[in-house]
């Protein structure tokens, strides 16, 4: 028994082959039981996202799983050998468990700390369940990796800072404002990111949101998909002083805002302070506002230089997951040699059990005059003997750390007292 | 048993100061939680020594330097639990705690014995002058640390680079909210050290103002936070200006308590 897992990933494959090989949601329970009736397969689920296919499976050690298992899912799929096999790899035993803990705890995604691959090892895990192609190992493994990559996402900050440049809009404007919750935003212009940004802000829950177009339906119909108010573009300038975030995305070949405006504004609102996020192209605020008191100017390229060093915090984070991963993968190797151990320390006992009972039995036939008290004590006695003995083996069994040395201590305790499986 | 319950409440901030640093790099909130629990500890245990220490004396003891500095860092960590409590900034902690933990080691090398109080000077108002002053002090001296901080994110945010300290420290709005508010608590509690000091002067010396350094010193950095107050009002001075003025405002402090009694003769002692 070896658990191993086979699969294609973005790091492998193109999404030309990933597609061939995924599984769709009315697939996979076929394919689960599929693989699952194997000759060599003992248990198996299938992770299937757009970005990796992995069979995980539980297979008889030296046993032809991997290969059943990989000639299944071309037959599955009516796919050719030839130019597929490049793009599997293998697994097996604890480089599968920890490549699994990896995967779930988002280390192995293409952006590191996305929040969905749990969501799908959860999903993936829920299926094979049903189908009932899991067993006892699987289930604590995949239990096990839900444990780790919640682990992760709390101990360490993999998932902590944004690293899309809407939401590194967002992020910068809490680290501005703290609670943006009573802040109000001016939309200038209309455009795919400016408008994600206003959603983030608005599920932070500002105040106010005010849409200004040059088109004045395209301002009614974004005013009203946002629940904001619109104004006619000309008035913009008299409403600087009213709102703390101001979001620019307009076509203008020319500047929209100048320094001097943004200087006013701030004086009128004493000076409390805004956060200028210019996501046009040319832009469309004064750069140089930026050098005025308690404002804080972020266009495209600036916005894009916050979300590579969050990238960068987050790699530095997923060393730290790196770490938390292999404490975690010795535990569960551990805990997999005491499973393998338990039946081998249960077998002893009943053993010397058997031989107790025995032998008291006898000792009490040779005295027939023996009092109940007195039973009680030759009992607790013989008990006390059997427990003693057997104590210190039973410590070493599973005190045991290094797995080889396990099996020969578990071997040798089999044969010293003949113990059948 | 004042001096032993001293030693033990330095202790403690000193753990405290190692965990907030610990927070300030790992940003583990365990650590922070740790942090806080030390500085309560210490705090608690300082109390104690101050308690003791008056019961020991007969009177308030805050006549000489080492009397001084341990009250006036007693006041900056109450002030500073009370900020934690109101607004939660733990990296507050991390710059709080240094400091204060600093003057308390230097007070390890200063004479500790109890000084007699000069039966002259017996009056209601020591009381009263001598606590809402350094209460005031412990506010300014929170508030500095607050405008560094303020500081050190504006940067950060300006350069639009950012670094370690941006994912570390809390926002500007947080920050700047937080020393108004300290400095609202901080400048009646100086007003108040200046008025009942003069009711004092005039029990104890038959004059209620007599241009002694610290008083005129103690003028200046009145002048110099009234300015803050006002100038935010009236000119929206706030973030990076309010910020240079807290930390002017705090070496003013530091001179009145410390440079006037050290360099200039007067009738104050310390304090």
């Amino acid at each position: 028994m070896e658990v191993c897992i086979l699969g294609v990933s973005h790091q492998t494959a193109p999404i030309e082959i990933r597609e061939k090989i995924a599984f769709s949601k009315i697939q996979l329970p076929d394919a689960l039981k599929g693989i699952h009736s194997l000759p060599d397969v003992k248990e198996c689920l299938i992770i299937s996202t757009c970005n990796r296919t992995e069979v995980v499976a539980v297979v008889k050690k030296g046993g032809r799983g991997i290969e059943e298992i990989k000639a299944f899912i071309l037959k599955f799929h009516n796919l050719d050998e030839g130019a597929l096999y490049q793009s599997f790899y293998v697994y097996s035993s604890e480089t599968a468990v920890s490549h699994i803990f990896r995967v779930a705890s988002s280390l192995e995604s293409m952006m590191i700390g996305e929040p969905q691959i749990l969501g799908q090892i959860k999903e993936a895990f829920q299926c094979a369940h049903d189908a009932c192609t899991t067993g006892p190992f699987l289930n604590n493994l995949l239990n096990q990796a839900i444990r780790v990559a919640k682990k992760i996402r709390t101990d360490t900050g993999i998932a902590r800072n944004a690293v899309s440049i809407s939401f590194a809009a967002v992020e910068l404007a809490r680290k501005i404002f703290g609670d943006i919750s009573g802040k109000a935003v001016l939309l200038i212009g209309a455009g795919e990111m400016s408008e994600l940004a206003a959603r983030h802000l608005i599920s932070n829950g500002v105040k106010r949101i005010i849409v200004a177009n040059r088109t004045w339906q395209r301002a009614q119909d974004l005013a009203e998909i946002f629940g904001g108010e619109p104004v006619p573009f000309e008035q913009i300038h008299d409403l600087l002083d009213q709102v703390d975030i101001i979001i620019t995305s307009t076509g203008a070949p020319h500047l929209i805002l100048h320094k001097s405006d943004i200087s006013s504004a701030m004086h009128k609102r004493k000076n409390r302070p805004m956060f200028l996020i210019d996501i046009a192209v040319p832009r469309d605020i004064d750069p140089e506002a930026n050098k005025c008191d308690n404002v804080y100017l972020y266009d495209i390229d600036d916005l894009q230089i916050v979300v590579e060093a969050n990238l960068k915090e987050r790699q530095k984070e997923a060393k730290k997951a790196a770490e938390i991963i292999d404490q975690e993968l010795a535990r569960f190797i551990k805990g997999c040699a005491l499973m393998e151990v338990m039946p081998t320390i249960a077998q002893l006992g009943i053993f010397m059990e058997e031989i107790r009972k025995k032998e008291v039995e006898r000792a009490i036939s040779l005295l027939p005059s023996i009092e109940n008290g007195q039973r009680q004590v030759l009992e607790a006695m013989t008990e006390a003997i059997i427990k003693k003995i057997i104590h210190r083996p039973i410590s070493r069994l599973k005190d045991a750390d290094d797995p080889e040395a396990l099996k020969e201590l578990v071997n040798a305790t089999k044969k010293l007292f003949d113990l059948k499986d | 048993m004042n001096i032993l319950c001293f030693k033990l409440a330095l202790a403690a901030y000193l753990a405290a100061t190692v965990f907030y640093l610990i927070f300030l790099v790992s940003m583990k909130k365990g650590m922070a939680r740790m942090g806080q629990a030390f500085t309560i500890a210490g705090f608690v245990l300082h109390t104690a020594a101050i308690l003791t220490r008056y019961a020991e004396a007969g009177h308030l003891p805050v006549i000489s330097l080492y009397e001084s500095l341990s009250f006036f860092a007693w006041a900056t960590i109450l002030v500073f639990l009370i900020c934690d409590y109101r607004s939660h900034i733990p990296s507050l902690g991390s710059f709080v705690l240094p400091l204060t933990s600093i003057s308390l080691i230097y007070t390890l090398a200063l004479p500790s014995h109890i000084e007699p109080l000069n039966p002259a000077l017996q009056s209601a108002w020591r009381g009263i002058h001598t606590i809402s002053a350094f209460l005031g002090y412990g506010a300014f001296a929170v508030a500095f640390c607050a405008a560094i901080i303020y500081l050190l994110q504006e940067r950060q945010l300006k350069r639009k680079k950012p670094g370690a300290l941006y994912y570390r420290l809390p926002s500007l709005e947080t920050l700047d909210f937080l020393s108004h508010k300290v400095l609202a608590f901080g400048f009646p509690c100086l007003t108040i050290a200046i008025i009942t000091g003069s009711m004092w002067a005039s029990s104890a010396w038959g004059s209620y103002w007599s241009w002694d350094p610290k008083e005129t010193w103690s003028l200046i950095t009145w002048f110099v936070y009234a300015a803050m107050i006002h100038t935010r009002v009236a000119a929206g001075w706030r973030g990076k200006k309010a910020s240079y003025l807290a930390i002017i405002g705090f070496l003013f402090v530091m001179f009145t308590f410390l440079g006037v009694s050290l360099l200039l003769k007067g009738l104050h002692t310390y304090g």
